[in-house]
């Protein structure tokens, strides 16, 4: 049998992705217990996750689309929105969960040993069941408001793992954050409030000036909403220079994350 | 001459622990990073010079071959706990190295990871898999598991509604049936009934027999006696003593180091005046049998004998009670009419105090023992010490967790 060696470690902390495949199945269960938790405690249960987006699509219909008269692209502004409310409320959804995870966990944290990484990881997967959710109300939807899918569908998976990419980088900083510094807590409510006006969820990012389009692509959101209308409802296709800087954003967001993650993760049990 | 392989090896090992210059803070706002720079949220260390720093462990180095148990015994805060959070890769050592040879699990706290919201047979799954197994063994040993646990009735409850019982059985069974070759276990067995105990102490037995390495710490010495051949004495995280397990008990039974739950005094040892004179001080449970564990639903019985050389003295008796280092409360048999405490006579007297159900907190609580005669007094210092175990699964904050009276 093979010795295995604790002892202190330094400088950049790669990760074990052999160990990882070995809690492969933790994963699943971690997020599959926030699941059950969440829905055995809540009155109407699983129906949140349909009732949820739904209201929120028909707020942003009636005020951005209805009253405000915010341009649709050609298509009804209900649609328009939910399309962006999918990847969005997933984002929004992942954060509010990854950022508490491993506070929320400590008593495991301190008591047993498995990959950290797992616990804000969890979070984000257990976001992907009310993803699935929405999805099967979308496609409802777009029956009810006869919109055909094209041949862009086929690129949804894509930019539905750049969602899931930009969630976990945000996800791995808030949670070691949050494991220090207990104000986390207080900004995060925050950052998805105005992060929700800087993304094109409630409209559609056509009416961002050119000039400041760089700027506004910075937010990797606006790159996984894009693409989510240009799969879904075959609006024009984002630019592919903007949806590049997006791109590049989120690796940097991820990357840096997992960083931090790292260098946090070996104190954890010793402060949380 | 066959020569076992080892299973942990620890060489020079130690774990430093930085303490706050401000006291007890543990979290920073972020706020304060702010203003102290940004540069703040990427060096954790900038304030090293400033803290105090406290070796919980060091220059600890043993050997444990394969298929034995190795007990690990010592005062609270010698460093026990410490030792097996560093081998079960909760914490991350300061210095030196350990080196292992196969998986491990640990059972360092009862019912880790246990939501109560979940049924008996959702945590079992959950439970499992947190401490490293996949869903297929789970699957496999669920059977054995839950008939362990003896709770098959109980299956499809949550374990909120469980007895604390119930819940210590099934955390403890699910740890007992892990297929790791190494397991780690922290004082667990010290909760649940004297029936219980016994199964779980048979179950490691055939455990160990099987092969697998054990690491268990206990403050228990009959157990520890009866399982392990090894024994290492940590003292203010140094090693004391490492040896075989009879020899390492005996100078620490013999060092008097561990408070028990009962002290008995020979005649010149004992505190005392040319009034009183100490003779025992004992805790015992509801049933009156000598006991050093109790559950926060049980009456906690302080019994403290002593002689009393002459008639006529005015004579109070009581004791100190803490928790974990925290004076919690004095008690004493005194009454306002001084007169009245001319009560006892020349003679040997037991006295017992009774300190109510629901109303300690868990964790180890410390007595010391003060008898006053007329103006004069004797203390005894700290020499009794108990744990108390919570009922329930979640922890209650505050040193104290009296049951009271609510008007709803």
């Amino acid at each position: 049998m093979k010795e295995r060696i604790i002892k202190r470690r330094k400088g950049f902390i790669s990760i074990d992705l052999k160990e990882l495949w070995v809690y492969r199945e933790l994963f699943w269960f971690l997020a599959w217990r926030d699941i059950l938790i969440r829905y055995k405690q809540a009155a109407i249960g699983i129906a949140w996750a349909v009732v949820q987006p739904l209201l929120t699509m028909v707020v942003f219909s009636v005020i951005f689309g209805g009253l405000a008269k915010l341009p649709s692209d050609g298509v009804p502004y209900p649609i328009l929105t939910f399309t962006a409310l999918l990847p969005w409320q997933f984002f929004a959804n992942s954060m509010r969960a990854s950022s508490q995870s491993l506070v929320g966990n400590s008593a495991i944290i301190t008591k047993i040993y498995f990959p950290r990484i797992i616990i804000p990881t969890s979070a984000v997967i257990s976001g992907v069941i009310d993803f699935a959710i929405s999805f099967v109300i979308l496609i409802g939807m777009m029956g009810w408001f006869r919109v055909m899918p094209t041949l862009n569908f086929l690129f949804l998976p894509l930019f539905i793992f750049l969602a899931f990419i930009a969630a976990l980088g945000v996800g791995l900083w808030l949670s070691a954050l949050n494991v220090e510094f207990r104000d986390v807590f207080y900004i995060v409510p925050f950052l998805i409030q105005a992060g929700q006006y800087f993304s094109p969820v409630a409209y559609s990012s056509s009416i961002i000036p050119a000039q400041w389009k760089f700027w506004y692509s910075l937010n990797p959101l606006v790159g996984v909403i894009d693409g989510f209308r240009w799969c879904i409802l075959g609006a024009p296709a984002p630019d592919w220079n903007n949806l590049m800087v997006s791109t590049l954003a989120m690796v940097a967001l991820f990357v840096s994350g997992l960083i931090y993650y790292k260098k946090m993760e070996r104190t954890f049990a010793d402060i949380i | 001459m066959t020569h076992k392989k080892s299973a942990i090896t620890i060489d020079d090992l130690g774990k430093r622990y930085l303490l706050g210059s401000g006291g007890g803070e543990r979290y920073r706002a972020l706020r304060d990073v702010i203003v102290n720079g940004i540069t703040g949220l990427f060096k954790r260390d900038r304030s090293q010079q400033e803290q105090k720093e406290f070796w919980a462990l060091r220059n600890v180095s043993l050997r444990v071959e394969e298929g034995k148990s190795f007990g690990v015994i010592g005062r609270n805060g010698a460093g026990k706990s410490t030792l097996l959070k560093l081998i079960s890769q909760i914490t991350e050592p300061t210095e030196g190295e350990i080196r292992l040879r196969g998986r491990v699990a640990s059972l360092l706290e009862v019912g880790t990871g246990f939501h109560p919201e979940l049924t008996g047979r959702e945590n079992i799954f959950m439970n499992g898999s947190i401490m490293g197994m996949t869903n297929a063994e789970i699957k496999r040993k669920f059977d054995e598991i839950v008939d362990f646990a003896e709770i098959a009735k109980f299956l499809d409850t949550p374990v909120k509604r469980y007895s604390s019982g119930m819940y210590v059985r099934l955390a403890f069974a699910v740890a007992a049936h892990l297929e790791t070759e190494i397991l780690l276990i922290d004082e667990v067995l010290a909760v649940g009934d004297a029936k219980f105990q016994k199964k779980c102490l048979s179950k490691m037995e055939n455990v160990s027999a099987s092969g697998k390495t054990i690491m268990f710490v206990s403050h228990n010495m009959a157990s520890v006696k009866n399982l392990c051949s090894k024994c290492i004495w940590l003292d203010s995280g140094r090693v004391k003593m490492i040896d075989d397990a009879d020899k390492v008990i005996d100078s620490y039974l013999l060092a008097g180091e561990e408070m028990g739950a009962q002290k008995v005094w020979n005649d010149q040892d004992a505190p005392q005046n040319s009034w009183v004179k100490m003779r025992s001080v004992r805790l015992l449970n509801e049933s009156e049998e000598p006991a050093a564990n109790f559950k926060t639903s049980e009456p906690v019985l302080i019994e403290l004998v002593f002689e009393v050389a002459d008639d006529g003295n005015r004579i109070v008796t009581g004791y100190h009670m803490f928790r974990r280092g925290t004076f919690l409360f004095s008690a004493s048999d005194q009454d306002h009419n001084e007169e009245k405490n001319i009560r006892y006579g020349k003679g040997v007297h037991k006295v017992v105090c009774v300190v109510p159900a629901n109303l300690l907190n868990y964790g180890e609580h410390n007595l010391e023992f003060v008898i006053g005669v007329n103006n004069a007094q004797i203390k005894t210092g700290e020499v009794l010490s108990f744990r108390v175990f919570n009922d329930y699964p979640t922890e209650w904050l505050g040193e104290v967790r009296p049951k009271l009276e609510w008007r709803i």
